[in-house]
């Protein structure tokens, strides 16, 4: 990537395909400057849209020493495969040396990466004054 | 197609000209399904037509009849979009027969007995929400006074959910006659699955041991939902967390271990995330309507404690679970 050019992507998901009826939707707005990525996300993460949201992380290209910040305050639901992309992808940045930040989480979010333990191993950070519960 | 069926249908057409009846248009439906079962493709159909209608109408205009070929022409591809469509049925039904043996196999493979314990009253239930079960509960009856148990729950479904449940259970069969405790169980299963396991997979296991002798549950957490104690004599229900990764993620983890001590009437209550995250048109449940279910069932035995919670939150999801559903529950008795 060149430096001091940013770039902007936004895409957006539609997945009819869903068992609640309602139209499930994802939104990743990716911005690029030299090693650091920041990725925001905006949406539902469940069995559905898990696999763009994979899709679109697999196409960064890992280099050493990058640092890659995933934005999840307007992500107001996340199942077990939502998680799933971010232990993948977590793996592949450990593999390569980068740097992974997860923030903006919610209550319930923050407590799924805790249930899971996966706080331990993952740099996470809750959402500011994140008391309020957006899943419902 | 056979002579006999062009005269057929040329009579039929024949009394349809005349009369415009529906008898002839019912029999026309009969018969459509007759070339439908011969699959006898909509080109042929026409070309019958064209044949019938020109030996039916002496001084039928030439535009008409050639008009039919234009059509047949037309309909050659919708033919091969209907075979494509049967095709694709049987394939269908081919995947659908090996999924019903890999069900089997799966129930067959993993099934599990509730042990007989002493003073300790069982309960569970572990229902998929769709043909395979990601969930899995386990027994293991160590010696007489002691039974081990594990809930795990595996991401994604299917086979590859199917084959990571067979070694969860390989790995507690293996470990049978070792006296380990939950969190060493829990560090062998994890080096065993991190290896095999694709990137974004892993398991979440509760593991605990319920020894009669001392009526202590001792529990492990590989990234599970935190199970559920009551305390009969306060009235009171706790949780009963544990720290641990996930199973599957890093080769090296440390899995806290914790007990709690039950006295009569006391239960343990163990879940996936199918229970505690069970998703109504009002949103998520909260545990503390998980925990005034309990409440209201907490004097019949194990298995009617379950059986009620399971009916209630399945009735509140329309009867549709969203997740796989697994619930056990621990009751001692005396």
């Amino acid at each position: 990537m060149c430096a001091n050019i940013e770039m902007m992507m936004r895409i957006n998901w539609k997945n009819r395909e869903t068992d609640r009826g309602g139209e499930m939707n994802l939104q990743v707005e990716q911005v690029d400057k030299d090693l650091v990525h920041k990725f925001k996300i905006i949406g539902e993460i469940d069995i559905y849209t898990a696999p763009k949201l994979k899709e679109h992380l697999a196409k960064l290209e890992q280099a050493e020493g990058m640092e890659v910040e995933l934005d999840l305050s307007e992500v107001n639901y996340m199942d077990s495969t939502g998680l799933g992309v971010f232990v993948g992808f977590y793996k592949e940045i450990k593999a390569h040396n980068a740097k992974l930040v997860i923030k903006g989480l919610n209550q319930r979010l923050y407590r799924l990466f805790e249930i899971t333990g996966l706080n331990e191993i993952m740099e996470i950070e809750q959402i500011e004054g994140g008391e309020d519960d957006a899943s419902v | 197609m056979p002579q006999e069926t062009g005269k057929q249908y040329k009579q039929m057409l024949k009394s349809f000209l005349r009369t415009q009846g529906e008898e002839d248009l019912y029999l026309g439906q009969q018969f459509s399904r007759n070339f439908i079962e011969k699959k006898i493709a909509p080109e042929d159909v026409i070309s019958l037509h064209k044949t019938s209608i020109e030996e039916l109408i002496e001084d039928l205009p030439p535009e008409v009849s050639i008009s039919f070929d234009f059509l047949i022409e037309m309909m050659i591809h919708y033919g091969l979009a209907l075979k494509e469509h049967q095709s694709l049925i049987r394939k269908q039904e081919a995947i659908q027969m090996e999924m019903d043996i890999a069900v089997r196999m799966q129930n067959t493979l993993l099934q599990t007995a509730t042990p007989e314990v002493q003073g300790l009253d069982i309960g569970w239930i572990s229902k998929p929400a769709k043909q395979m079960n990601g969930d899995y509960v386990y027994f293991l009856n160590e010696t007489s006074s002691q039974v081990c148990l594990a809930v795990a729950d595996i991401i994604g479904k299917g086979m590859s959910a199917a084959m990571h449940m067979s070694m969860v259970k390989f790995g507690m069969d293996s470990l049978r006659y070792e006296k380990r405790s939950p969190s060493e169980v829990l560090s062998f299963i994890n080096k065993m699955i991190e290896k095999s396991i694709s990137d974004s997979m892993f398991v979440s296991m509760f593991y605990g041991k319920y020894d009669t002798d001392t009526a202590t549950f001792r529990y492990a957490s590989a990234g599970h939902e935190p199970a559920l104690f009551y305390c009969a004599a306060e009235k009171e229900f706790k949780l009963l967390e544990s720290k641990g990764l996930l199973l599957g993620v890093q080769e090296e983890a440390k899995y806290e271990e914790r007990t709690v001590k039950l006295e009569v009437n006391d239960f343990v209550v163990i879940m996936t995330d199918g229970v505690s995250e069970t998703r109504t048109e009002n949103g998520f449940i909260e545990m503390d309507f998980i925990e005034n279910l309990l409440c209201q069932v907490k004097s019949e035995n194990a298995q009617a404690m379950v059986d009620y919670l399971f009916n209630e939150l399945s009735r509140m999801q329309d009867y549709q679970l969203h997740d796989d559903f697994t619930l056990v529950i621990l009751k001692k008795t005396k």
